[in-house]
């Protein structure tokens, strides 16, 4: 049968001269729904979909002309439609005020028609599963009834309720109350005529309306507009919109992966995610085309038939041949582009080059994704055959395919750890999440973890397991009320040592472990490279921000190797980095703050070649310790000289030379679950601290400080607690535990102790000294220069009141004087201390007394 | 005799039969692959598929079976087409179904229309792979394969073997020599083993140069590699399993050839008529030309059947997979070629000695080099590369360029980069994604593995890279390093690991990084590097080659194990070691020579370490880091 409201199919058009006038606002009648004829309510036939058979390939060709012989009866009782659409030329709306518009998105042509299952003539396709019912209508090649799709879907609009629905996703709704009718009411205050649609709450709602929806969306949609608009205007019916709502369903659980899509999912209702690489402009595509006979004036509009106008050979009314001619300006437009969206790095199997799908996107949500965007796409996927070429009578066998899309969900605006909540929740399967849950249980998991990282690297367990807290990060906390602003939650590690203790493989593997990891050598990057520049689009001439390592590695990782060879302007971006986790910019008129909040895990190689115990931290990479300072863990990679040590590395190395890769696999956890580990807990664990953590957090402080208050220095500074807590943090959070407990604050404090012991050792008192990575400089140290420059000053005065001393005369007299070696530097260093007294000036080889 | 057989020449008769008993149910295209896999089974009948390297495009018979050798290149989207369809004849209604794979227009005769909207109609999937030739294959991998199958060739193809003679001369540059311009100017070095004529050399070379001038007026950049390459390009439809091939694989695939012109018009009517349908009168004009470029240019294969290859070195029966390695035919083969396999190590130990200009120890290395091969990855780090760095290389002279000619005899697939700062800044190493055209451009460093790239650095001088130049020198030394190329998609990286041999020649140690340097020293400096060179190759003869490189590819292939015992002794050698010298002997060492000592047993045949491997190979690395060490010695005498 059909339907004459929903758009008779083009071959009538060409035919029948009545029905033209009546397709140009073929969606009034769905809206002005209030004189429906009574419909039996049945519910659709189930089971079989008619259309099965060929469902495969079912679209647009099916409701071409050749397929169906035009026997059906327009004016059969049964024909499901509105009087309205019967007359001729009402192009007025259903609904005052508020005119219809196309969704170009759904095909450029709704040839739905319903069939009756009882009516033989055109059963050939349809399946009567149900016989002992009475009338029974469907759209033609489907299971859906129109009248009972559309009851279904307003009843699921005015009773979903979410039961899983989290605050945060939905600002200002109330949660106890329908959801999509606090939308509608949403859409009459803000006038913005879409309606979104979860299909997950649909399929949680009715299993059925969701297959029929994911089946036959350019059926069922319509349908759904027609509810939507029906409850809206009975509810708000002097609501006048820009046009008639319009339903959008996203994140249909169809498909997920470009990869997945195959012939199956044709005109079938898919989501799946990607990244736009390229849009076109804007294309106006004809919707209507408008002829004018030139002999009788007599005018008449055709759709548009998948991109093809079917010009009107003869006019209907006065019978001349080729007459009729396009008036362009009375024909319609929309407005259509079509952009490439390529699978998401993280769906690709390694190996393989990346897929790409087109997309056709419509009206209004032409130019709402940019080149670089991460994106959901909803929409119906198509096969078009490609064209018949009239001179030549063979075609080409391939079917060019595309994405009519009906729903952005933009997944860059609120990524958290590569991929969006939504996804995120997808990502682990129920039974996954168990198995990483029943991980999370066993004792040694900790351990566990960090054997299971970079096994190929032997031993180095604590560096490991430093690297794992980092990995997992602290809980993120918001001060920004008390001004403070956010408190950093990531964890930096420097790793220093002598070069080949595989520090760049651990940088490697930390890199290839996390999704959103950027690796950069601090000999080849510049300031640029790391933060952002600004360049000129050369095709738009527009100021394009192109971003560095650092702002891609937002939420991740950033690893720096040879992290001593980075220039000084370069490495001076990291301060803000590394403390406030933003990035600021003021280049080319754009200034902006971009948020930055990585973790760093940098290689530093020292300034000899070979690490000198002889000397500090500091002394050995040469780098400032106000950088340094931001490092919660500084770690040294040593080579160390024991029997015992050799002798396992050796046979770690041997095996690795001979056993096959399946063998060395079965040993130690698989990277995939461990990375799955460390996404769950990071997005789903937010440990807080306990009281009892607490207090052993400030006792382990007092503590710090106390070591260095007995010798009279400062041994610790609130950066070391924050640390403290972060790793403590971090430490619960690899248990899975919402709570921060003594055991993580005992661990945290060993770990830091251990990277401390490591790094902050005074090389020549053997003491923890903090001072070294605070101020660059061990107490010691600073008050042995004191001791000198009072040495040297006594030794002055000592020699009465002569104006002007030597240079060199003074400090071969201080060597002599003195009972330690005192160079040149350390010589220099004192006079330059006394300078600053005003005790003495310097110039050139005297030294004049003031 | 297969010789004239329908499946060679007319396939599609073959499957037309198939199809036609089976029509009802789909397995039919079981039946297909099944029918042809027998065909290929019987002895020898691969040779008598013309192969796509060999025969130019032009003179193999449109729909008929060929063979092709190549890698992919890169991989397009997944195309839908009628796997099945069905004509109508409007005149009396009389409807036939047809069958839509292996074909690229999905035909009807001329009183026929296909009907869309058919129930039979079955829409199916296909892959399309872009592929090219080997990159770098060597002159006598072509030659070879090129004899093997010739000689039997000529009558299942429509053109006459005296024609075919003709054409042959005419066309072999197109197709079958991408390192012709590389011999012109290397003289008569490609001709040792009297396997091309020089007069031919001149003739093809000549007529080269015309040929490409008129054929195409935009050239349409074919994609390879490396600069310099020719050679057909191929799309390459897949039906099946398509996601067990990668990019960068080396494949054989055998299948129809499809070169109709009609793809080309068809694809020209597009363009001219683009004015109603919107999704062509977009800017996709690019990605239409690359992705479906003129047939005669880039022929197209329907693949029934396509096989990874682990090596292509025709001297080697091909072992395509694991489970065919077992066959006894292969078993055979090594076990021969194990017997005599010392005098050949011998004998190739003296043709590198000679080479190395008497360098016994570099020439060791250099075997050790040539037979490394990735076995394994641990996490991130990969096992069994040896990138050796070949010190003391005499700075612009043509050594290194001999050198490079000698391995290129030895191995199937090499390439010579010259690290110059010009061709630093100026090449294209790292293939990137050019969404205008959709396609990933390719560059130097997209190679096939097991190929051996020869970086000489010799030519190195001092200058400024620009940021290509760094992006490049990084490139190759995480290519070094780490066995992968991070392919450029614009938006992000993409890791593709590699398994490829670096030999790096320098004057001093290399700016890159390598397993282990070893500084050559000269034992004979010959006054006419020219001529000492030639005549070395022209010494060897063809047989004794050919031995070199069964040699050199079939000791990639052999597995190896270490017992316990002997993990043992290392063990205890180690700590022994480091006892007495904890400053020199480092884990690193342990790696290295623990790598010696496999590719040391490697090449003598033997697939467990033995001690007295593992002391020869200790005693080696002793030898090459004094060397070393005197070297420094050397230099700082100097400064």
């Amino acid at each position: 049968r059909l339907k004459a409201g929903s758009g008779p199919a083009l071959c009538l058009a060409a035919q029948d001269a009545r029905s033209p006038p009546s397709q140009k606002r073929r969606t009034d009648d769905s809206a002005s729904t209030g004189d429906l004829q009574p419909m039996p309510t049945s519910p659709p036939a189930d089971g079989q979909s008619p259309g099965a058979p060929d469902a495969l390939f079912s679209s647009p060709p099916q409701f071409r002309q050749s397929a169906i012989p035009l026997d059906f009866d327009i004016s059969s009782p049964l024909t499901y439609g509105t009087p309205s659409s019967r007359v001729e030329g009402t192009p007025r709306s259903g609904v005052r005020g508020t005119p219809v518009r196309q969704r170009p998105d759904l095909g450029s042509v709704r040839k739905a028609r319903q069939v009756d299952l009882h009516s033989d003539g055109l059963a050939e396709d349809v399946v009567a599963t149900d016989q002992s019912l009475g009338q029974k209508l469907v759209i033609w090649g489907t299971d859906v009834n129109v009248a009972s799709c559309k009851e279904k879907f307003q009843r699921f609009l005015q009773r979903f309720i979410d039961p899983l629905a989290k605050e945060d996703e939905d600002i200002g709704l109330d949660l106890n109350e329908p959801r999509y009718m606090q939308r509608l009411e949403e859409i009459n205050m803000v006038g913005e005529p879409f309606l979104n649609v979860n299909c997950d709450h649909l399929r949680s709602f009715d299993e059925n309306l969701y297959r029929q929806l994911i089946c036959y969306p350019q059926e069922v949609i319509p349908t759904f507009d027609m509810a939507a608009n029906e409850i809206f205007f009975d509810r708000y019916p002097d609501s006048i919109l820009e046009h008639q709502i319009q339903v959008r369903p996203y994140n249909a659980l169809k498909t997920r992966n470009m990869r997945s899509l195959n012939p199956e999912d044709i005109d079938q209702l898919i989501t799946i995610s990607g990244m736009v690489i390229r849009s076109s402009q804007l294309i106006p595509e004809m919707q209507e085309a408008f002829f004018k006979c030139q002999v009788c004036a007599f005018t008449t509009r055709v759709e548009i038939d998948r991109g093809r106008i079917a010009e009107p050979s003869v006019c209907k009314n006065c019978n001349t041949t080729h007459s009729m001619a396009l008036i362009h300006n009375r024909s319609m437009f929309s407005d259509k582009q079509m952009i490439k969206l390529q699978e998401s790095p993280e769906d690709m199997p390694a190996g393989q080059t990346p897929y790409t799908v087109a997309l056709f996107a419509h009206n209004d949500l032409v130019d709402k994704v940019q080149p670089g965007d991460r994106v959901n796409v909803t929409g119906i996927y198509r096969a078009v055959p490609i064209r018949v070429n009239p001179r030549v009578s063979s075609v080409k066998s391939v079917y060019k395919t595309h994405i009519d899309v009906i729903h952005y969900r933009k997944t860059d605006s609120k990524r958290l750890h590569g991929v969006d909540e939504e996804t995120e929740q997808k990502m682990f399967t129920e039974e996954r999440v168990e198995i990483l849950k029943e991980l999370s249980k066993k004792i040694d998991i900790y351990e566990r973890l960090s054997s299971a990282l970079a096994p190929s690297i032997y031993e180095h367990e604590d560096i490991k397991k430093g690297i794992l807290l980092q990995l997992f990060g602290g809980s993120r906390k918001d001060f920004s009320h008390t001004g403070r602003g956010n408190f950093r939650a990531e964890i930096n590690i420097l790793l220093c040592g002598d070069p080949g203790t595989s520090k760049s493989q651990l940088l490697q593997y930390v890199y290839n472990l996390v999704p959103r990891g950027q690796y950069t050598s601090g000999k080849g990057s510049s300031a640029v490279g790391l933060t952002a520049y600004v360049m000129k689009d050369p095709e738009t001439r527009q100021l394009v921000l192109q971003t560095g390592a650092l702002v891609l590695s937002d939420n991740g990782i950033c690893c720096i190797d040879e992290f001593d060879k980075m220039n000084e302007s370069t490495r001076s971006v990291l301060h803000e980095v590394m403390e406030q986790q933003t990035l600021s910019i003021a280049k080319a008129g754009i200034i902006c703050q971009l948020n930055a909040r990585t973790s760093i895990l940098a290689a530093a190689n020292p300034i000899e070649s070979q690490w000198n115990p002889k000397k500090t931290t500091i002394e050995n990479i040469q780098l400032p310790h106000t950088l340094l300072s931001r490092f919660d863990l500084i770690f040294l990679m040593l080579d160390p000289r024991d029997e015992a040590y050799d002798r396992r590395l050796a046979r770690h190395l041997v095996s690795l030379y001979y056993r096959s890769e399946e063998k060395m696999e079965e040993e130690y956890m698989d990277m995939a679950v461990l990375r799955d580990y460390i996404a769950y807990a990071r997005s789903y664990v937010n440990p807080r601290l306990s009281e009892e953590a607490s207090q052993a957090l400030i006792e382990a402080y007092v503590d710090m400080r106390k070591i260095g208050s007995g010798r009279g220095m400062v041994s610790a500074y609130p950066r070391q607690l924050e640390s403290l807590i972060r790793l403590a943090e971090a430490h619960a959070k690899v248990r899975f535990s919402e709570k921060v407990e003594t055991i993580d604050v005992e661990e945290a404090k060993r770990l830091h102790r251990e990277a401390l012991k490591q790094s902050a050792t005074d090389p020549r008192t053997g003491i923890v000294d903090i001072s070294i990575l605070t101020t660059g400089m061990s107490a010691t140290a600073r008050k042995r220069k004191e001791e000198l420059a009072q040495a040297l000053r006594k030794l002055i005065q000592s020699k009465g009141k002569t104006p002007a001393l030597k240079y060199q005369q003074l400090f071969d007299d201080l060597r002599a004087q003195s009972d330690t070696a005192v160079t040149k530097e350390m010589f220099e260093e004192a006079l330059r201390a006394l300078a600053d007294d005003d005790f003495l000036t310097v110039t050139g080889k005297t030294v004049r007394l003031l | 005799m297969p010789c004239v057989a329908d499946w060679l020449n007319n396939p599609f008769s073959i499957v037309q039969g198939i199809f036609a008993q089976n029509v009802p149910n789909s397995d039919w295209e079981k039946k297909v692959t099944e029918y042809f896999k027998e065909k290929l089974k019987e002895n020898n009948a691969t040779n008598w598929v013309p192969s796509l390297n060999d025969v130019p495009v032009h003179y193999l018979k449109p729909n008929s079976l060929v063979k092709f050798r190549c890698m992919v290149q890169d991989m397009f989207d997944p195309e839908f087409y009628m796997g099945v369809y069905e004509t109508v004849d409007p005149n009396t209604n009389a409807r036939v179904l047809h069958f839509g794979k292996y074909r690229d227009v999905a035909e009807c005769g001329p009183q026929q229309e296909i009907d869309l909207n058919s129930s039979q109609t079955v829409t199916s999937e296909r892959q399309t792979f872009y592929c090219v030739p080997v990159p770098g294959e060597s002159a006598w991998v072509k030659e070879i394969s090129f004899f093997a199958s010739q000689a039997r060739v000529s009558p299942s193809t429509s053109y006459t073997p005296s024609r075919h003679k003709r054409s042959y001369e005419e066309d072999e540059d197109m197709d079958l020599h991408p390192s012709k311009q590389k011999e012109q100017h290397m003289g008569s070095g490609g001709d040792t083993h009297g396997c091309v004529e020089p007069k031919r050399l001149e003739t093809e070379a000549s007529a080269g140069h015309h040929l490409i001038s008129p054929n195409c007026s935009p050239p349409l950049d074919l994609n390879f590699p490396l600069p310099g390459e020719k050679g057909p390009a191929c799309l390459v439809k897949v039906y099946e399993s398509w996601d067990s091939f990668k990019v960068n694989d080396v494949l054989e695939v055998y299948g129809i050839l499809s070169v109709d012109p009609v793809l080309s018009i068809v694809n020209n009517e597009e363009r001219d008529s683009s004015t109603l349908d919107p999704m062509e009168c977009m800017d996709m004009a690019e990605e239409q030309r690359v992705h479906s470029p003129p047939a005669s240019l880039v022929p197209r294969i329907h693949v029934i059947l396509a096989q990874k290859l682990q090596h292509i070195n025709p001297l080697l029966p091909a072992c395509l997979n694991e489970e065919e390695s077992k066959t006894c035919e292969y078993l055979s083969f090594v076990s021969n070629f194990m017997s005599e396999l010392s005098p050949v190590r011998a004998e190739l130990l003296g043709f590198l000695t000679h080479a190395l200009l008497g360098d016994g120890l570099a020439a060791e290395y250099l075997i050790l080099h040539l037979i490394s091969t990735v076995y394994a990855r641990r996490d991130v780090l990969p096992l069994g590369k040896f990138t050796v760095n070949l010190s003391g290389c005499p700075r612009n002279s043509i050594f290194t360029e001999h050198i490079y000619r000698i391995i290129q005899q030895l191995v199937p697939a090499s390439y010579r980069l010259q690290m110059t700062i010009e061709n630093m800044n100026h090449s294209r190493f790292i293939p990137h994604k050019d969404y205008t055209a959709n396609r990933l451009v390719s560059g130097v460093l997209q190679l096939a593995s097991n190929t051996s790239l020869v970086v000489d650095e010799t030519q190195l001088e001092q200058g400024q890279l620009d940021t290509t130049g760094v992006h490049n020198v990084t490139a190759l030394g995480n290519l070094i390093t780490w066995q992968k190329v991070d392919y450029d998609f614009n938006y992000h990286q993409m890791e593709f690991p590699c398994n490829i041999n670096v030999l790096i020649t320098s004057e001093g140690r290399s700016l890159l990084p390598s397993d282990c340097q070893i500084h050559l020293q000269p034992q004979i400096i010959p006054p006419n590097m020219e001529e000492y060179m030639n005549s070395l190759l022209t010494a060897v003869l063809p047989s004794v080659l050919n031995k070199f490189r069964i040699y050199l590819s079939l000791l990639r292939l052999l597995d190896y194990s270490i017992s316990d015992e002997v993990t043992k002794a290392v063990e205890e050698d180690f700590v022994e070691m480091r006892k007495n010298d904890p400053e020199s002997i480092t884990a690193d060492d342990l790696h290295r020579t623990l790598l010696v000592a496999r590719f040391l047993s490697l090449s003598a045949g033997q697939t467990t370490l033995s001690r007295e491997r593992w002391l020869r190979a200790k005693q080696l690395e002793a030898l090459r880091k004094a060397r070393l060490q005197q070297q420094k010695c050397v230099n700082g005498n100097e400064l």
